[in-house]
Order: structure tokens, then C-alpha cells, then sequence
């Protein structure tokens, strides 16, 4: 076994063109993003959208159809070459934890550090025991241990040899939202400290946005785009994007200009061109925040249903055109469902797609 | 830069020699079956018109009213008996809950030989009774134990367990809170109980019962000894008696008939466990505390059938055999390594295939594997009279053809490799037992989960060390009940045995059964008592996995 020295740090990780899949089923197709120094990452998608097969390719745990994976510029997969995935000073954390069940706190987290001195490695477990917050349980046994404890130490586990970078398959899955909460500033701060690369896999877009520092969004085995949480919310690059990130509504419309459409609600204007021609329908994303309640407009709805968020009202409105749409209205704004409200478009943006 | 040329892999195809093997295993074990299968298509009009004029209502009659009355026998120990120890608080409910399983220990012959030598003629009731009246044979009626009616009282005394761990189980299973809904919605605790409670565990009840009836169908010592003709006995006499091999394969192919159609009815009854179960925790159950007079006679009804199935045999039994029993010392050294030591190379065997074909199954995600897998454990559901004959033909012929293969070639004349060897016995054996140690390997292979394999890769281990420091560790203790399982169940086995042991190679299971059937019952008593000590290992381990998983299924509830 070739022993695992501490590693320099991950400058940048770029994929090509990656194509995994089982007999000749491509489950991931193309997929191809870069990852930096010191950041996050997050691929964000629905269930069996090919995710955690992709983050699976990376630890070396899949072989490549077509395409390459390289670290800092050497080829750790390519389709002629897997390094196999203790050679690859990549760490993951599991969904399911996957800790040792016959084997102390102290031995799991030291389970990768098998090459270093015994007193380095003592140093390092009881660094990184003080780091997640669970000193004095190194010799407690994992089913001890609750959910979100078990979590720390399958972190502490998976970052104790300093791999070059972090995989993590939906880390916080198992966990109560409250834990979550708290989870991930902390992990994120531990990650900061070791100055290590990470990428996290997870269908939850608000742990995506409080994680990552660019995520990528993937369907049916497609990145579809690559960006900040800032650009994936409010400059979608596809339909799915538009649809799975936050909430939202399509509405139709017909361009009426270089930077306007006409829709159910009026001519909208934005602040920039669009780019379609005169006379394109398309489907222009409308987010909740975007339409206001407003009594003086001439554009009215009857609202279905509606929400109580305590600062504000979150209420269905169906326009003439039978449409649904959200609408955001502070919660001085009680009103009744099936009574009509006025309705005003606020947006600065305009995101729409060839319909 | 680290040197990554030796630690990379190429990414063709490798050959695959555990998906290899799990066929190659699979294929091996299914011969005996293909063999039985095979030998009943063979068969002409004329041996089945014979059969069916002189003895095949008979089997067919005794084997009915016997499934019939051991499955109501069991069914009317096992269910309340589960009930009342799951439901219900009385004295002595811990201590019962785990000792009626005791009779499981003893197998259906030891039991029958036992009970024919307190209750025949010359026996200590009959002797008493006479002594008492002064009566003389015939004078007075006894119940006569060498009987169809005495064959189903034993087995049900010894197989009303497998109800009674299914039923318990199922019982445990039921929340609380169903049964406090019920009675929020007008029941009254006794109909809640045929309404509710006993529906819920029907899946679990009727594989309780298959499992018994099955054993059942497969017992011979019993009903041989009683005299009931049964089609294990038929199958025995028609093909010693008579030297007939088509002719037994087609009453084992009939055998084979009602076993599959007891699997079916068990494969239904289990996929309506997975529609019953839901996903809710436990709740910390109430139990009906049961105090006075109820609470004794509850006691006493749960102790009834440890008292006859377990504790008058096994004193008797110990009794026999520490003060009346004439075996010589030395003998009974040989006959209990020859059945300890054969146990012993059976259930390495049957735990080495078992790892083989699970490490299979866990890394290949492949058709042809998994049904390997599950034709390798179809040999349980197989009586060992169908596997004996299913063995010894197809050996034989192996070793006629290589006898003659010998003498062509070179004249020498050699004798039986195969049949009449222990490796016949062995084949059988692990054909019989594959299915219990691959179900005890697998479950521990399961709780390995496949995460953990990829844990150690990605801090840095070889698939090598992955299975020297986590599966070996992780493993130990269910290959260990896998290995205990197997040793027991070859140590009580009979009919393959006795078809298949060599000439003079006599074993404890073997030797009580001779020695019984020279009604030298008493002289039986100590390699009877031997293998029902044994074969308490793991009814102990059973009981103390099934308190375990109670408090397990407590603490979890706390949390």
C-alpha cells in the first residue's frame, strides 16, 4: 500500500466531458465543471438524477464511459485509467455515516491515518475531537453516539489523513432540520479551518445555498448549470433550473420589444435585452416576490389559497387566464380566499425561455 | 508527484471467479433435485399404476392427517402461548417466554423413542398401573403411543416452537397504539384480539406453520418407528426394499409436490408481512397484568408444553443414561467424534460456500448470481430422504463409470470414490444446510453496509485491508452462528445419513435410531441425551438474540 503523506492542497479540480453508467446506460452525460482552492461545491438535483454517481466517479468508486477527471493536471480517471480510490487523497462522507460499529471514536477517526507516527496521529484525532465539539468521547463506541454526533465524527474521520479534497453524499439527509441548521455553519467553518476543498451532493437547494459557494444543478444525469447560488436563483440558464430553484411560475407571454413582453399582467419591461426576436412566445419565470399585491393596479386575481409566513402572506391567485400564480403580501393584507386582489409586476430581470 | 502507475487499474473487463464459483456452486447443489426430477419423468405408466393401486392412498392419507393434526397441535400451543407471553404479565412469563423454545432442542425421534420406553407395555406408567390393580394385559386399554395419533402428539410436542417464534415475534411487532385505537372504536380487549391482534400475525403464524409442516413431511424416526406410512418411510422401503429408483423418485416426487406447495403458501403469507408492517417504532407495550388464580393458570398453561416436550424426556433420557443404560465407554467415544467430527467438516463446508456465494451476491449486481444464490438454499425445503436418493444415484453412477474407466485403461479395479464415502454424506449435508448458514452469513454481510467498504477505500485502505480490518472483525460472530447452526442440524439429522454413511460408520443419530429399533430404547439414552445437549447451543443463542432485540427495540423507543 502506498502510504498516504499529508497532501498538498487541491489548486483545481476540472471535469470533461464525464459519462458514467452501467452497461452501457449512461446515468451521468457529459458533465463537465471546474472546482478551485478553498471552494464548496454542490451538485444540487432531484433523486436519481445521477448525482451521487458522479461524486462516486470522483472518489474512484465508478469507472469513466468517456471523458476525464483530473486533479491539479494529472488524469486520476480517465476511460482507459481509474486510480483506485485509496490513492486518490480524497476523502467522502457518507449518507447512511458508515462508521465502524466495532471500533472506538479515536480508532475511526484514526482508521486513515495508519502511516502516521502514533503520536502525530494521537494529536490529530484529539484535534480534530476538540474541533467537532466531541472531546472527551474518544473511546465511546459509534451506537453511543446520536445522529448528529455520529455525523461530527464521520467528518472528523473522513478529514483526518488532509485529502486534497471533501466529497460529502447528502450529509445532513439522516438529520432533524434543527441539527441541520446547526450542522452546517459548523461544518463549513471546520472546512475553512483545514482550508480544504469540498463537494457536497444534496436535493435540498437551502442546504445547497448555505453550504456552497457554487453549485451545480443536474436532471436526468445533465449539469444544466454551473454558477452561485445568487446565479442559479435569479438567472436560471434552463427551464428545469428556473422550475426547480426557489419558487416559481411560468407565465406566457409574447416579446414585444428588445427588452419588453406583453403577459396576463401588462407589458413587462426589464433592464436588459433579452435577446428573442419580436412575436416569440415564451414562458417568462415569475418568482413570488415578484408580484405584489397592489390595490390601485388594473390587473386583478381571485385568491385559491393562501399561507400564513407571520412577516408576510403568501397567497395563490388565479388570473383571467385561469393561471396560478404566487403572490407575496404583508401580512397587514388579510384577505379572504375567493375574494379578487389587484396585482403588480415588479421585475428587474427578465428570465423567460422559448416555449 | 505520487507514482501512480501501479496503483491505477485498467478498466477491462477482469475475470470474474466469484460470479464463477456462485454458478459452479449453485449448479452443484441443485443435482440432487435435477436428479429426483429427472428419475420422475422417467418413469413408465406401469410403476405408477402399481403405485397408485397398493400404497400411494396410504402415504397420502397418513401424511394429510399428519400435517393436519401436528399443524392444529401446534397451532393451539404456539399462538396463545406467544400471546400470553407477549401480551400479558404473570409469574414466571420471563423465564417461560425463553423455555418454550427448549423443545426445539430435541429432535421428533429422540422424543418418540423416549416417550415408547415411559409408556409401552414394560414401561415404568404400564408397570405402575398393573403393580396399582392388580390388571394383566389385556385386562385394561392403554393409550397406544406407536400410532398415527402418538407420531402427531410428538412432532407437535417439538415443532409448536416454530409457531410459538413467529407468532411472539409478530405479537412484539404490534404497536400499542393499534390495539388502543381499536378499543377507542368500541371493541372490547377480546374481540379487539380476533379482530386485530390475530389478523395482523396471521402472515407470521402461517410461515410458523409451514416451517412446522415442512419438518413434518421430512421426519422419518418418528413415523418409522411408529409404524405410520408416510411417504418419507414409503420412499426409504421402496428403494431399499425393493432397490428401486424410479420407482422412489416418483413418491419423492410427490413429497416434492406438497413441499412446494407449502413454499408457495409461505411466499404468499410473507409478501402480506411486508403489506402488514408498518414503519412505526414500538411503543413501550402495556401488558395485561395477570395476578391470582388467572396468573397460575396461565403459568401453567405455558409451562405444559415445556414439561412434556422438554423436561419428562430429558430426565428420563438422563436417568436411562447415567443408570440403566448398557453402552460401552469406549464405543460411545467413537460414535460421538464420528458425529462431532463429520458436524464439524460439514458446517466448515457449508460456511465456506456461504461466504463464497454472499461475497458473490455483494459485488455483483447480476442476474445469474443472485438466482445461484437462490438455488443453492433451495435444499432445505428438501426432506434428507429426497436428498439422500437425489445423492447416492447420480454417485453411483459417477462411480461405475470411472471403475470401469480404470479397469479399460489399466485393469486395476478400484472401489467406491464417492458413494458410500463421507463425501456422499458431506454433499448431502451441505446441500440439506446451505440455506441456514447462507441466512445467518448474509444477515451479517448486510449489516456491513457497502458505504463502509467505501469509507475505508477513501481514507486509504486496499480492497485487502478493507476486509482484514472491517469485515473480518464485523463477521466473526455470525459466520461463528452459522458454523453452530450447521454442526446441530447435521448432528440431528437421520435419513441422509442413514442412507448415506459408509459401511460400519455409524454415528449418535444413527446408533440411537439402531438401537431403537431393536427396542433397546434405554441403551439409546445416552447418545439421544448427548444430542439434545448439543442441540441446546443454539436454542440458547435464539432466545438470547430475541431478549436482545426486545431491549434493543426499548432503547430505541427511549431515545
Amino acid at each position: 500500500m502506498t502510504p498516504l503523506p499529508p497532501h498538498e492542497t487541491l489548486k483545481e479540480m476540472t471535469l470533461t466531458k464525464v459519462t458514467v453508467g452501467y452497461d452501457g446506460n449512461a446515468i451521468v452525460k457529459e458533465a463537465s465543471f471546474q472546482l478551485r482552492e478553498g471552494q464548496i461545491g454542490c451538485l444540487l438535483g432531484p433523486s436519481g438524477c445521477g448525482k451521487s454517481t458522479l461524486l462516486r466517479a470522483i472518489a474512484g468508486f465508478e469507472s469513466l464511459m468517456s471523458g476525464d477527471i483530473k486533479v491539479d493536471g494529472e488524469v486520476i480517471s480517465s476511460t482507459s485509467h481509474t486510480v483506485s480510490p485509496e490513492h486518490r487523497y480524497i476523502g467522502m462522507v457518507f449518507q447512511d455515516i458508515a462508521l465502524f460499529p466495532h471500533l472506538t471514536i479515536a480508532q475511526n477517526i484514526a482508521f486513515g491515518l495508519s502511516t502516521w507516527t502514533k503520536e502525530s496521529a494521537q494529536e490529530r484525532v484529539d484535534h480534530l475531537l476538540s474541533l467537532v465539539g466531541l472531546s472527551g468521547f474518544q473511546s465511546r463506541y459509534p451506537h453511543s453516539l446520536s445522529g448528529g454526533q455520529q455525523q461530527r465524527v464521520a467528518l472528523a474521520r473522513a478529514i483526518a489523513p488532509k485529502p486534497r479534497l471533501l466529497l460529502m453524499d447528502e450529509p445532513f439527509s439522516g438529520l432533524d432540520a434543527k441539527l441541520r441548521e446547526e450542522l452546517v455553519p459548523d461544518i463549513r467553518k471546520i472546512l475553512q479551518h483545514e482550508k480544504m476543498s469540498a463537494l457536497l451532493v444534496t436535493h435540498d437547494q437551502m442546504e445547497a445555498f448555505a453550504m456552497a459557494d457554487q453549485v451545480s444543478v443536474m436532471d436526468a444525469g445533465v449539469i444544466h448549470q454551473t454558477g452561485s447560488p445568487y446565479q442559479i436563483y435569479h438567472e436560471p440558464e434552463t427551464h428545469f433550473v428556473a422550475g426547480f430553484i426557489g419558487h416559481g411560475d411560468f407565465l406566457s407571454a409574447t416579446v414585444c420589444g428588445p427588452d419588453c413582453v406583453h403577459s396576463d399582467l401588462g407589458t413587462i419591461r426589464g433592464d436588459l435585452d433579452h435577446g428573442f426576436a419580436d412575436n416569440t412566445e415564451v414562458d417568462l419565470l415569475i418568482r413570488p416576490d415578484d408580484i405584489l399585491h397592489d390595490d390601485d393596479s388594473e390587473f386583478v386575481g381571485v385568491i385559491v389559497s393562501k399561507l400564513f409566513r407571520g412577516s408576510h402572506f403568501l397567497y395563490r391567485v388565479k388570473l383571467s387566464s385561469e393561471k396560478i400564480v404566487y403572490c407575496f403580501a404583508s401580512s397587514h393584507h388579510n384577505h379572504l380566499v375567493g375574494q379578487e386582489i389587484g396585482l403588480s409586476v415588479h421585475l428587474d430581470h427578465l428570465v423567460m425561455f422559448p416555449r | 508527484m505520487v507514482d501512480l502507475t501501479h496503483s491505477s487499474s485498467a478498466n477491462k473487463p477482469k475475470f470474474n471467479w466469484l460470479k464463477v464459483a456462485a454458478i459452479f456452486i449453485a449448479a452443484t447443489l441443485s443435482l440432487p433435485i435435477l436428479v429426483v426430477l429427472v428419475n420422475v419423468l422417467m418413469g413408465d405408466g406401469d410403476v405408477w399404476r402399481h403405485l397408485y393401486q397398493t400404497v400411494l392412498a396410504d402415504y397420502i392419507q397418513n401424511s394429510l392427517l399428519l400435517m393436519l393434526g401436528v399443524g392444529i397441535g401446534a397451532f393451539f400451543i404456539g399462538v396463545p402461548c406467544a400471546w400470553l407471553t407477549s401480551m400479558c404479565d404473570f409469574p414466571g412469563r420471563k423465564l417461560l417466554s425463553w423455555a418454550l423454545l427448549l423443545p426445539m432442542a430435541m429432535p421428533a425421534y429422540i422424543i418418540a423413542y423416549t416417550y415408547t420406553g415411559i409408556l409401552d407395555f414394560a414401561g415404568p406408567v404400564q408397570t405402575f398401573i398393573r403393580d396399582l390393580t392388580g390388571w394383566s394385559y389385556g385386562e385394561y386399554w392403554f393409550f397406544e403411543v406407536r400410532s398415527l395419533g402418538g407420531a402427531i402428539v410428538m412432532l407437535t410436542l417439538v415443532l409448536y416452537p416454530y409457531v410459538y417464534l413467529m407468532s411472539r415475534a409478530a405479537f412484539l411487532e404490534q404497536s400499542e397504539n393499534t390495539l388502543e385505537v381499536s378499543r377507542t372504536l368500541g371493541y372490547s380487549g377480546r374481540s379487539a384480539f380476533f379482530k386485530l391482534a390475530l389478523p395482523l400475525a396471521r402472515p407470521a403464524i402461517v410461515t410458523g406453520l409451514t416451517l412446522v409442516l415442512m419438518e413434518t413431511l421430512a421426519d422419518y424416526g418418528t413415523v418409522q418407528y411408529f409404524g405410520v406410512n408416510t411417504f418419507t418411510t414409503g420412499i426409504l422401503r421402496t428403494f431399499y426394499g425393493f432397490g428401486d429408483v424410479v420407482a422412489a423418485s416418483q413418491l419423492a416426487g410427490i413429497l416434492l409436490l406438497f413441499v412446494t406447495v407449502l413454499i408457495l403458501l409461505e411466499r404468499y403469507s410473507r409478501h402480506r408481512i411486508r403489506y402488514h408492517a408498518s414503519g412505526l417504532k414500538k411503543a413501550s407495550s402495556r401488558r395485561i397484568n395477570l395476578t391470582g388464580s388467572r396468573g397460575v393458570l396461565t403459568c401453567a398453561f405455558c409451562l405444559f408444553p415445556i414439561f412434556f416436550g422438554f423436561i419428562i424426556p430429558v430426565s428420563v433420557l438422563a436417568y436411562w443414561a447415567a443408570f440403566k443404560a448398557e453402552l460401552p465407554d469406549a464405543r460411545f467415544a467413537q460414535l460421538a467424534w464420528n458425529s462431532l467430527y463429520l458436524a464439524g467438516v460439514a458446517a466448515m463446508i457449508a460456511v465456506i460456500l456461504a461466504l463464497v456465494l454472499s461475497y458473490a451476491i455483494r459485488l455483483n449486481r447480476d442476474r445469474s448470481v443472485s438466482a445461484s444464490v437462490g438455488i443453492a438454499g433451495l435444499g432445505y425445503a428438501l426432506p434428507g430422504t429426497i436428498i439422500a436418493i437425489g445423492t447416492i444415484v447420480p454417485l453411483a453412477w459417477l462411480d461405475h463409470r470411472i471403475i470401469d474407466l480404470v479397469k479399460y485403461y489399466s485393469g486395476e479395479k478400484v472401489g467406491l470414490i464417492f458413494s458410500g464415502t463421507l463425501v456422499a454424506l458431506l454433499f448431502a449435508y451441505t446441500v440439506r444446510f446451505m440455506a441456514v448458514s447462507l441466512g445467518a452469513v448474509q444477515n451479517g454481510l448486510g449489516k456491513i453496509k457497502p458505504s463502509m467498504d467505501m469509507a475505508g477505500r477513501s481514507l486509504g485502505m486496499s480492497p485487502l485491508k478493507v476486509l482484514t480490518r472491517i469485515h473480518i472483525p464485523l463477521l466473526k460472530g455470525s459466520v461463528l452462528t452459522a458454523l453452530l447452526i450447521v454442526f446441530v442440524d447435521v448432528l440431528k439429522e437421520l435419513p441422509a445419513t442413514l442412507v448415506l454413511r459408509p459401511f460400519n460408520f455409524n454415528t449418535l443419530a444413527v446408533r440411537a435410531y439402531e438401537l431403537a429399533a431393536d427396542e433397546r430404547l434405554i441403551d439409546a439414552a445416552p447418545a439421544s441425551l448427548m444430542i439434545v445437549l448439543v442441540g441446546l447451543a443454539p436454542v440458547i443463542l435464539l432466545s438470547r438474540s430475541i431478549s436482545s432485540r426486545v431491549e434493543h427495540s426499548k432503547v430505541e423507543s427511549a431515545e
